[in-house]
């Protein structure tokens, strides 16, 4: 254990770069698992010390295809292995990975491969390696293109296109004729190198490369592994884009130097089988996918048989009244302790087990705020989870919660070595190791985000509570201002509509205006679910939205939201006054969401306006037209007969303290 | 756009002045047409112009009063469905035939049936060879899974699920026989045009990847052009073009009759 515990040793100081780690877990835990993967309906793993013998056949082949130090190498996948892998061989040769979005249309992969100077790229499968080729004719840099599932691409007859075993096959002869070859290499690789250049999806304009050290990234992962304690014999399930900064760290930064094992699902439709083969000890999702297994739990529940419903009612309620205080180690009366316990061999236990987290010793969630009944549901389950506030530039964690201070609407205190401030305009800034370097070929926006002095940022308004929990409102610049001068926080009044299981989505108006209104898209799974029980026929999420039943069930939510937000000072000038269902689902092929699924406000309201001006007239019904793009990149249009309705207010209630 | 492989290949089929009625009504009328190994070969028409009745025959489910047809070299008048499967003919069906209530695993496992061969004792006891062999069987079983993309649905009970989905199993199924010789009977009727392009696909790769000789019928024009390497065109049980779908396409024979022009 002493071992496993990859507290920063002495001789861990001089491994300053992943391949350098790399090489050093092949020997320490040289038979451990490091990764699997399921395919062809079996967990197929590998050892570190196999992991490692791929890694080093692929880099070889590579510097045989001229694989240069410094050159950038896209990667284009689901999570795999042999993907990761592809990063640690490419950082073996001083060159830098560069991981896209996998479901990214080929003019978005443009850019990125274009701007990032991409010599060679790795497509996991047809689907990917045929976007590269579209996009080969306007990216004159890009060189060499690998393969790592050959499916369909037999008949592709190029001379720059190699297959992934067929590199490994070349590397191996390199490997035989020179073995101190790839040692030399990786010797010459330095902590200050760059590791990743990750690009960020940008709510604003194009995105923007962070450029990450292997300083920066081994840093914040053993800074992390240390402080949660994370062991030789987690597990993790890496299902999350590898593109994202968190994977980066979770499936790959944390995993080298604790030596825990990454488990790959087997396609992105299996990730809740999978994650439920796996039990992951350690987990990361953002908000959303707690709440969607939450809501596939509430609705399995409500068609399950009426005794089963009344136990799993039971117990809720008394986990939902002691379960979170069992949690944080607070005392609790033997009476509920010995009823928590019943609940757990009844109702907790096999309710963890189908949700994959029997296991789970420590689990994260980001990127957005999680609903308070979503994350308490989780915790008094006995489920660590955990709020961190991380971003790109940062490495990802800038706070963290500690085990046993958890509160649902802070982020927790500073992660290990960050600092952070608050400016006077109420914005967040923070200065750390894992701090980027710069952002590639864009030193106008790096002088804009990173002072000289190493401090960042964020671009979120927050504040420290009486504890030193950060809480974070909104994006600085989204907060607005109505017409009577109260505060306007439009993701703090989306957020608290989307813990509305009928809410999936929702965009809210009222800078500079007289009154704040909403766009709602409902969610079709538990809407559906509902309509079926009140035998309301629909055929698409379209013809769903425009039920009156459905409209009259939104509106109940806005007016319970109105309800809770005339209790608070600063926010009762906030409520919503008039609403709209969108007739269709915001999309990120749309350009509405981010591949990320935030939401784009200004697209939104450029794209929409006229439905924003409907809102704030007196009309009630709007005709519109709006552009969709198919999954395939074609475009259609759809139209669409909108009901705009008024939302009961509540008068504010003046607050004794 | 497919492999022309095909067009070179030897014949694998070959359908000679087949004529087949029910009682009164003539279903087929002396059609006579051959399918090379490797190709893709369409079978078109409008309503009711005997393209299914040609599929089972080439099956076997249906016999013709007259003509003949050599498969592999054999020349047959008459054969039964399971003789078929034995020969390496597999096939899907207009309107889809899978065991509802099973598993999508264990539907495409049935697929496998003819490659069995533990007797009942062994394989009701699940011990020595009949566990080898079940273990060998799944492997392909998943080899096909994956290969159609079916993973997320391998445990759910098919009855439950989307029809383009089951359509897809049933190829699977079809595909888990390790066929020579695979019919297709309206792979895409039903289906969204995104189905129809993962169909499309499916197709395709089967047949590059497997080296699947392919009979295909389908109704929808636009879909055979794009993937087949020869189609033939019947209109009232009489084969009124044979050729390259450019060929087809152009024929005004075959325009008259989607267009519906009176027949004579």
């Amino acid at each position: 254990m002493v071992e496993a515990t990859a507290t920063p040793e002495a001789d861990e100081s001089a491994l300053d770069t992943f391949p350098k780690l790399l090489l050093d877990r092949a020997v320490r835990y040289r038979d451990a698992h490091a990764a699997r993967e399921k395919e062809f309906g079996i967990w197929q793993s590998w050892t570190w010390h196999e992991l490692a013998e791929e890694i080093q056949d692929l880099a070889c082949g590579l510097a045989e295809l001229g694989f240069q130090r410094g050159d950038k190498i896209a990667i284009i996948g689901d999570n795999r292995p042999r993907l990761y892998g592809a990063m640690c061989a490419a950082q073996a040769l001083g060159g830098v990975p560069v991981p896209m979005y996998q479901d990214s249309v080929a003019n978005e992969l443009q850019f990125v491969v274009d701007h990032a100077d991409v010599r060679f790229a790795i497509g996991e499968n047809q689907e990917q390696v045929d976007k590269l080729l579209e996009i080969m004719d306007s990216c004159p840099k890009l060189e060499v293109i690998i393969f790592d599932d050959a499916r369909g691409l037999r008949k592709y007859e190029h001379d720059f296109l190699h297959s992934y075993s067929g590199v490994q096959a070349k590397g191996r002869e390199l490997r035989e004729k020179d073995p101190e070859f790839l040692k030399t290499e990786i010797a010459k690789g330095s902590g200050s190198d760059i590791a990743i250049i990750l690009y960020t999806s940008g709510t604003t304009g194009n995105p923007k490369g962070v450029m990450l050290s292997h300083g920066n990234v081994l840093v914040t992962a053993r800074n992390s592994v240390e402080r949660d304690g994370l062991r030789q014999d987690d597990e993790v399930l890496a299902y999350l884009p590898m593109a994202w900064v968190g994977d980066n760290i979770f499936s790959f930064g944390q995993s080298y130097v604790a030596g825990f094992c990454v488990n790959c699902p087997e396609s992105s439709a299996t990730v809740m089988a999978d994650l439920r083969e796996v039990g992951p000890t350690y987990f990361f999702a953002p908000p959303a996918i707690y709440e969607s297994l939450l809501t596939n739990v509430m609705i399995r529940m409500e068609d399950a048989a009426k005794l089963k419903r009344k136990l799993f009612h039971y117990f809720m309620g008394v986990s939902k009244r002691v379960g979170v205080q069992i949690l944080d180690g607070k005392t609790v009366s033997f009476k509920d302790r010995l009823l928590y316990w019943v609940g757990e061999v009844l109702i907790y236990g096999p309710l963890k087990n189908t949700l994959g987290f029997s296991r789970t010793r420590i689990a994260y969630t980001a990127g957005e705020a999680i609903g308070p009944d979503i994350f308490d549901f989780y915790r008094s389950l006995g489920i660590n989870i955990k709020q961190l506030y991380g971003q790109t530039e940062a490495a990802v964690f800038v706070t963290m919660q500690p085990n046993g201070e958890i509160k649902p609407d802070t982020v927790g205190t500073p992660a290990p070595q960050v600092e952070i401030k608050i400016t006077d305009g109420g914005e967040v800034m923070y200065r750390s190791p894992g701090v980027f370097q710069s952002y590639y070929k864009n030193p106008e926006a790096t002088a804009e985000t990173k002072t000289e002095d190493g401090w960042v940022h964020t671009g979120d308004a927050g504040f420290f509570d009486e504890d030193g929990h950060l809480k974070i409102i909104d994006r600085a610049k989204d907060v607005g201002k109505l017409n009577d001068g109260s505060m306007f926080a439009p993701k703090y009044l989306e957020n608290k509509l989307k813990f509305f299981p009928h809410i999936k989505e929702a965009v809210t108006f009222g800078n500079e205006r007289d009154y704040v209104t909403a766009f709602i898209n409902i969610d079709q799974e538990a809407v559906g679910n509902w309509a079926e029980r009140q035998n309301i026929a629909y055929a698409s999420y379209q013809e769903l939205a425009a039920q009156s039943g459905v409209i009259g069930l939104i509106r109940e939510d806005l007016a319970k939201v109105n309800t809770d937000l005339a209790g608070d000072a600063h926010l009762s000038g906030s409520q919503i006054r008039r609403f709209l269902i969108l007739p269709k689902e915001l999309d990120a092929d749309d350009g509405e969401l981010t591949r990320t699924l935030k939401v784009r406000r200004r697209i939104i309201a450029e794209r929409y306006g006229p439905l924003i001006e409907a809102l704030y007239s007196d009309k009630e019904r709007f005709s519109m037209e709006s552009q969709v793009t198919f999954e395939d990149g074609r475009t259609g249009t759809i139209k669409a007969d909108l009901v705009l309705r008024d939302v009961p207010t509540t008068a504010p209630v003046a607050k004794a303290s | 756009m497919s492999n022309n492989e095909g067009l070179n290949g030897d014949v694998l089929l070959d359908v000679n002045n087949v004529s087949l009625s029910f009682g009164g009504v003539k279903a087929l009328e002396d059609v006579s047409f051959d399918v090379r190994e490797k190709e893709i070969r369409a079978i078109i028409g409008p309503n009711g112009a005997g393209k299914s009745s040609m599929l089972n025959v080439i099956n076997g489910f249906y016999h013709p009063q007259e003509g003949e047809i050599t498969y592999k070299g054999n020349t047959r008048k008459q054969m039964r469905p399971h003789d078929a499967a034995a020969q390496g003919i597999a096939r899907t069906f207009q309107n889809i035939a899978l065991f509802k209530g099973m598993t999508t695993l264990d539907n495409i496992m049935t697929g496998r049936n003819l490659k069995m061969h533990a007797n009942l004792f062994l394989a009701a006891l699940h011990i020595g060879p009949a566990r080898r062999e079940e273990t060998e069987h799944r492997a392909y079983v998943e080899h096909v899974i994956d290969f159609l993309e079916i993973q997320a649905i391998r445990k759910t009970v098919v009855g439950k699920l989307p029809y383009g989905l089951q359509k897809r199993v049933e190829l699977g199924r079809a595909l888990a026989a390790e066929p020579d010789l695979l019919l297709l009977d309206e792979p895409m009727a039903g289906m969204n045009s995104e189905e129809k392009e993962d169909m499309c696909r499916f197709i395709l790769d089967v047949n590059d990847e497997f080296g699947t000789t392919i009979v295909l019928i389908e109704h929808d024009m636009g879909v055979v052009m794009d993937i087949s390497d020869r189609v033939v065109v019947l209109d009232y049980g009489r084969k009124i073009a044979d050729g390259s779908p450019d060929a087809v396409r152009t024929n005004k024979e075959v325009v008259d009759a989607y267009l519906g022009v009176a027949h004579d």
